[in-house]
């Protein structure tokens, strides 16, 4: 056991080191972040443990976490302003994408040039993804795509979606699924955000009335797309980075408790609250470790499985808890929002406590998380 | 980076295991524990797990112990956790890793290798009437006698207190916090133990009454800083038990869940059953992954050490009682029958909760060494 890393990982750490101070965007302006961007590209350190042969960094796991680690501690911007590309689609393409599909777009998900949705849910299927029911009839070259599509991510500033449709109804419902990638301004898409109850809109609906594909646009054979969805949630399922925003929102959430009070003395002195942040802290310790052992697991040539659900769980459950408890520490001030003159933070807490959804339910609620530890880990027979 | 066991570590466990699983299966645990007169444990099994180096795991090998550390210590206890391993185990473990800090050479010679051979059985008597976790819980007060001290008075919560040969006792000299190791057959030292809900795990009262302490026996560098250590190590120690403990009770639990049939299937397919067994291993993991850094942190002497010993034990408390009723309610009925051994795990979670700091004194300790 040793958490120490090699001479030649901590070389590498300071060159990131070294990097960020000459590179990181000081007052946030686009042209600077744009150059930050480019930089970064440069380096290869965008898509860094992809493959080189399709233009990433062919980097290994330690290193990988030592980049991110660096990059989230200086409070980087965003490796790429391509979050869906980078963590699901170029990863796909990679696996299972032609030589020309490759080269259209990978270049640009690493430039962080085009933004990519997932067309993954629909109004019946979530947690039941496989019975997604969109429907897809091949017309000579062309597919034909008709139905729905719901909490997509991110939909209304996308240029791609990466869609699972239904091209059979025959064998197993995993069998007739299909993976297209598709322009969300190709004829027949409508896109309609869904208000969500912090008032913002991340997710939105996608309609697709007789959209028309090139079959040069699937991924993947016909009728395989499932195959492809599950090896890009693959990929996915690292947890390192998460950890990182938990520990700034725990730090964050101390110097809140100090500035307030509770029972006419600082918040930071109430046994309730100091024994509830405390847990948070543990919790987030946990997950720091249990991604370590996994990593080491990787290391060693094993292949991650269901594991990373423990941390998924972790996570959902801090989302929640550390929003409640900011707006426990304010008191009355607590149901306030941005705008009122009492409110801590211009209100920020108060949109933190309203936006664990997007976390909490995306890729799967706890509950399915606890189905797949049952049922993967622990081997109890399937739900019925 | 390697946040995983060596191959020896691997094969440690496996030779422990083993072990254990022909030597200490639970009915025979129950046979050893349940015993109305003896010493709780296999006194022979006892003499064979120290001639395999068990007991001497983190004694130097000058001093007859294997020179391990505490990540190796984790592998075994886990296992003797798995098993509910009936034996003073633990007690002696810390009253040794206790000399081998804080000893002089002289000290270390006298008392290391009875500890590492078993022929002797120690233990550390911390706790008083307050019971509170920690160096503020220790007032028992010594007179000064010659270069010596006299002590009077009690230590509770002893663990294995009736079959130790010596205790490492913690105590104030003008207020300073020092240890000393006292001999059970020295004058004024009385000993025993209590009946407790888990059979497996003694305690008692060490009764001191004007027992005369030489200089030579009060540990040379056993101050505050080395209590510190002890309530570290010994709150890492019980995580780690804990774990292996957890982990046979979600077995029991999981296996028990494939079987019984009821509506026509398995229970286990019913998420009311499913997903307290989903949490139990969440739990479990999770606080293994944190006893395992404590470990490390112990062995490296990390600045980490407290902050992380305080957190694994902090979720450790926090998850066992919650593991041990669920391991019971879970089999319905049949968990609470003497004859079924689910209830010897809720019993040990219910000894594990408390033991050098429950988790709301360890999750103070983190609000406090967090900066709150």
């Amino acid at each position: 056991m040793d958490f120490d890393f090699t001479p030649e990982e901590e070389a590498f750490r300071a060159e990131v080191q070294a990097f960020i101070q000459a590179h990181i965007p000081k007052s946030g302006t686009a042209e600077e972040i744009q150059a930050w961007q480019k930089a970064v590209r440069e380096k290869r350190w965008v898509g860094f443990s992809w493959p080189e042969e399709v233009g990433g960094g062919g980097g290994g796991i330690a290193q990988q976490v030592i980049l991110k680690d660096e990059m989230a501690k200086a409070r980087a911007p965003a490796l790429g302003s391509c979050f869906m590309g980078l963590a699901w689609v170029g990863p796909a393409l990679t696996e299972y994408g032609t030589d020309e599909q490759k080269q259209t777009f990978i270049p640009d998900i690493l430039d962080g040039k085009v933004q990519w949705c997932t067309g993954y849910s629909e109004p019946d299927s979530g947690s039941d993804l496989a019975s997604l029911k969109c429907k897809c009839v091949r017309d000579g070259d062309t597919y034909i795509v008709n139905g729905q599509k719901i909490w997509t991510s991110i939909a209304m500033w996308s240029q791609w979606i990466i869609l699972l449709v239904r091209t059979s109804g025959d064998g197993s419902k995993h069998d007739g699924i299909t993976c297209l990638l598709v322009p969300m301004d190709s004829e027949g898409i409508t896109v309609r955000p869904i208000k969500n109850m912090s008032g913002g809109a991340v997710f939105a609906e996608v309609f697709f009335d007789d959209v028309r594909v090139p079959v040069e646009n699937r991924l993947g054979e016909e009728g395989q797309g499932w195959k492809v969805t599950v090896s890009a949630l693959a990929h996915e399922r690292s947890s390192i980075a998460e950890v990182q925003g938990l520990q700034r929102s725990l730090a964050e959430l101390k110097d809140l408790a100090r500035s307030c009070k509770k029972n006419g003395r600082s918040a930071a002195e109430d046994p309730g609250i100091r024994g509830r942040i405390a847990r948070a802290d543990a919790r987030i310790e946990a997950m720091r470790l249990n991604g370590m052992r996994y990593l080491t697991a990787q290391l060693r040539g094993e292949k991650l499985g269901s594991e990373t659900s423990v941390n998924k769980l972790h996570r959902a459950e801090l989302e929640v808890e550390i929003g409640e408890l900011a707006l426990e520490i304010q008191g009355s001030r607590g149901p306030l929002a941005k705008g009122a003159d009492e409110v801590p933070a211009d209100g920020k807490w108060q949109r933190m406590a309203l936006s664990w959804p997007e976390v909490v339910i995306g890729g799967g609620t706890p509950n399915i998380q606890r189905n797949i530890i049952a049922e993967r880990i622990l081997g109890l027979p399937k739900d019925l | 980076m390697n946040f995983g066991f060596t191959d020896e570590q691997e094969f440690l466990r496996s030779e422990v295991r083993k072990l254990l699983d022909e030597k200490a299966p639970l009915d025979d645990v129950r046979r050893v524990s349940e015993a109305e007169s003896g010493p709780g444990y296999d006194t022979d099994l006892w003499k064979e797990i120290a001639e395999l180096g068990w007991t001497g795991l983190v004694i130097p090998e000058a001093h007859g112990g294997a020179g391990l550390g505490w990540v190796d210590l984790v592998v075994v206890l886990e296992e003797t956790g798995r098993s509910l391993f009936p034996a003073p185990l633990v007690a002696t473990t810390l009253a040794a890793d206790a000399i081998v800090r804080t000893g002089s050479e002289t000290q270390r010679a006298r008392f290391l290798p009875g500890l590492a051979d078993g022929s002797v059985i120690g233990t550390v008597a911390l706790a008083e009437e307050e019971d509170t976790p920690g160096e503020a819980g220790i007032q028992l007060s010594a007179q000064r006698s010659g270069e010596g001290v006299v002590l009077s008075g009690e230590k509770l919560f002893v663990q294995n207190a009736a079959a130790a040969d010596i205790f490492v006792v913690a105590f104030r000299r003008e207020g300073e916090l020092a240890l000393a190791v006292v001999e059970k057959a020295q004058d004024g030292v009385s000993a025993e133990d209590w009946p407790g809900i888990d059979l497996t795990k003694r305690l008692g009262r060490l009764r001191l009454e004007n027992v005369e302490v030489a200089a030579e026996a009060i540990l040379e560098g056993g101050d505050s800083a080395a209590v510190g250590m002890l309530f570290d190590v010994g709150a890492t120690a019980i995580a780690a038990e804990a774990i292996g403990a957890a982990e046979a009770a979600l077995a029991l639990t999981t296996a028990y869940a494939k079987e019984r049939i009821q509506f026509g299937r398995a229970i286990g397919t019913f998420q009311g059953v499913k997903h307290p067994l989903a949490e139990m291993y969440v739990d479990v993991e999770s606080f293994k992954s944190l006893t395992y850094y404590a470990a490390w942190c112990i062995d490296e002497g990390h600045a980490d050490r407290s902050l992380a010993a305080s957190r694994a034990k902090a979720y450790a408390s926090e998850a066992i009682p919650r593991i041990g009723i669920d391991t019971v309610q879970l089999h319905g009925g049949i968990g609470y029958t003497w004859e079924y051994d689910a209830h010897l795990f809720l019993k040990r979670a219910k000894w594990v909760r408390p033991f050098f700091g429950d988790a709301d004194h360890h999750y103070e300790r983190v609000a406090a060494l967090g900066g709150l």
